[in-house]
């Protein structure tokens, strides 16, 4: 991995879910890194820590009884774990922002959409009003709405869930962010309205030079979107590479099985090759490699050893410890 | 009156037949609309949609929020009654078949969400010997168990879990339990409201052969209403595209998705994110929103976004035309669109 050029670097992090007398770890020992204007994917099913890794890193967990128990997570120079809350909060918005599944949650319901623009683009880029007002037409308008002046003294509700997301672009985009942390952000909308939001991120990454990290339970999202993707399994990451290397050589039984599963991928009249039973339930993971139970070709030592990821070609690594036997 | 939709395979009558089916809700009154005697305003949530189903047929019914599919569902199921129109049941009107509960027994419904389907309080078992009761079709507490034992085993649960409460089973599960409720009053046609799209992909296509073996065990047909396009093609025989409460498109699965001839089913199936990297479309999508449903536009519902808009088209609200044998469209240029 290109260390040098990263603008992100995560190293062995893992975050923990402290529950009554129990701790779940949602993400144990996953590292990567997104390089300057790369549009890098996080994509797995429900529960495999895809949301818990993004929000670690801005240690946004809404509440809940979260701590980041370990690993380094560097952003061009600083390393974020050890900024206290302060620091924390300097970085959050201005220079890494995020935005979310569900628009309606993430924006204040009480404030007017122009406000909520405004809020940031005074705190840290410190504009007087008038000038914040302007900038903030501008930005509604780059993100495609349409009469932006007329629009600023809207609240939330007058909006729908596709305006609403542009809306949140635009918030996310006032303090021009190096990184942008894009949370499921198109599968709360309609496949029509998902194309233009996919576009308009597109667009502005290519206009902004940010990276995106995309985080995403659809495979089309990554394949029409991600320059990278790591596919994540049970907290931890199984396989990652370029996204076309991922499509035509999945080099993890658990991504093959995945794309096989796709509707879009069988054939006219076929059947669908599911995943046979359940992801594990992390607060008592199998021991060894965690699809082991899943896996058509687990093998004894699958049972024993937790596998690491390990490069079978240039940028493209695996996590699994039959990879080469099998050929994949 | 529109066509009514028969494929040349057309060998049986219909199982069901949907003529010029219409739901409107009416919108709450304001206070100060009361006092200055303003109408309420009405939203037309189904516009006129004919269409039939086939014994062992599967329906597939797309559209985006709001375009009127869910809402036709629960009319079909008998949850709404329509505001116009009428749904025939092997040719005769859904009352003549009896109560609610005896067209309950014909037709039944699937929801998206297992979790708020399902009675938290009551176990698996509860649950399904409830139906076996309430429409009192197996007597004894023994054969109930083993018809229990029997719906489990259909729907591929171990008979195992019938003591679970709904929160101790995984979402794949809960949808498997409220297929087998569906299944125990051994209905003629599931109509399934986006039955898949909470479940991850691996969990997905577990629930989608099911489906496929159900129609194939027991002959069951299905309306599928979901707006994940490659769903609805995999399981479907036939699509119905519905755009602001209209029918704009209904064709056999392969001939909408290879050759579409409404521009806004060309739109939707252009807008799919496709897994393969190596198609990746890079040309503008659909452009705009759905309209104020409250106030759809004049002529073409689809004209305010449509590329290959006229004026003829802002004029008058084309009818859904045959395009080909089995292949109805809802557009006056659908001759010109290639």
């Amino acid at each position: 991995m290109s260390g040098a050029t990263a603008l992100l670097q995560v190293e062995n992090l893992v975050t923990r879910f402290n529950g009554h007398g129990s701790a779940v770890t949602a993400v144990d020992g996953v590292s990567f890194d997104i390089r300057p204007g790369e549009i890098f994917g996080l994509v797995g099913e429900s529960g495999c820590g895809k949301s818990a890794t993004c929000r670690s890193l801005i240690r946004l967990f809404g509440g809940a009884a979260t701590e980041v128990a370990g690993g380094k997570i560097l952003f061009d120079g600083i390393d974020l774990a050890s900024l206290d809350d302060r620091g924390m909060e300097d970085v959050r918005g201005a220079r890494i922002a995020m935005i979310f599944q569900d628009p309606m949650t993430a924006l204040n319901p009480t404030m007017r959409i122009g406000d909520q623009i405004m809020e940031g683009l005074r705190r840290h880029r410190g504009l007087g009003r008038r000038a914040a007002r302007e900038e903030a037409v501008r930005l509604l308008s780059s993100v495609g709405v349409t009469s932006p002046e007329s629009r600023l003294g809207a609240y939330p509700h007058h909006f729908s869930g596709g305006m609403r997301q542009r809306v949140l672009i635009a918030i996310a985009l006032a303090c021009r962010p190096q990184l942008l942390i894009a949370d499921e952000p198109t599968t709360a909308l309609d496949v029509t309205i998902q194309d233009q939001i996919l576009k308009l991120i597109l667009r502005l990454r290519d206009e902004t030079g940010m990276s995106v990290l995309m985080v995403t339970h659809d495979l089309g999202v990554v394949a029409q979107t991600c320059d990278r993707v790591a596919v994540m399994y049970a907290g931890r990451i199984a396989e990652m590479g370029e996204t076309p290397q991922i499509f035509r050589r999945p080099a993890h039984p658990y991504t093959r099985a995945l794309l096989d599963a796709l509707p879009a991928h069988a054939g006219r009249g076929a059947k669908l090759k599911p995943i046979g039973g359940e992801p594990p339930n992390l607060a008592a993971p199998p021991p060894g490699c965690r699809f082991h139970p899943r896996c058509p070709h687990a093998a004894d030592k699958c049972k024993q050893r937790l596998p690491e990821l390990e490069m079978i070609e240039p940028g493209h690594g695996s996590a699994c410890l039959r990879v080469k036997e099998l050929g994949l | 009156m529109s066509a009514v939709a028969t494929s040349p395979a057309a060998t049986h009558a219909p199982l069901l037949d949907v003529r010029n089916l219409s739901k409107s809700f009416g919108e709450n009154r304001s206070l100060l609309q009361l006092a200055t005697g303003k109408p309420a305003r009405v939203l037309q949530a189904v516009r006129n949609v004919s269409l039939a189903v086939r014994p062992g047929e599967t329906l597939g019914v797309v559209g985006e929020s709001g375009c009127g599919k869910s809402t036709l569902g629960r009319c079909i199921a008998g949850l709404y009654d329509p505001s116009a129109g009428e749904v025939l049941w092997q040719g005769k009107p859904l009352s003549a078949i009896g109560d609610r509960k005896a067209a309950s027994r014909q037709i039944q419904m699937i929801f998206q969400d297992p979790y708020s389907s399902l009675n938290p309080r009551m176990s698996v078992e509860q649950t399904l010997e409830e139906v076996l009761k309430a429409h009192g079709l197996v007597e004894g507490g023994k054969a109930r168990s083993e018809r229990v034992e029997e719906l489990l085993l259909t729907v591929g649960l171990p008979p195992r879990l019938k003591d679970r409460l709904p929160h101790a089973l995984s979402g794949g599960q809960r949808q498997r339990v409220s297929i087998a409720r569906a299944l125990a009053v051994e209905p003629q046609l599931i109509v399934a409201d986006e039955p898949v799209s909470a479940l991850d992909a691996s969990v997905q296509a577990q629930i989608i052969n099911l489906f496929e073996e159900l129609r194939d065990k027991f002959g069951i047909a299905f309306i599928f209403i979901a707006h994940d396009l490659n769903v609805v093609r995999h399981i479907s025989h036939r699509i119905a595209v519905m755009y602001l409460g209209e029918v704009v498109e209904l064709a056999e699965a392969d001939a909408l998705f290879d050759a579409p001839r409404h521009p806004y089913t060309k739109a939707l199936l252009s807008a799919i994110p496709f897994p393969d990297p190596d198609r990746r479309t890079a040309a503008a999508g659909l452009e705009g929103e759905l309209p104020d449903p409250l106030n759809p536009p004049a002529g073409c519902s689809f004209s305010t976004r449509c590329a290959w808009v006229e004026e003829a088209c802002r004029a008058r609200r084309p009818d859904l035309e045959q395009y080909s044998e089995g292949h109805l469209v809802r557009c006056r240029r659908m001759y010109e669109i290639a």
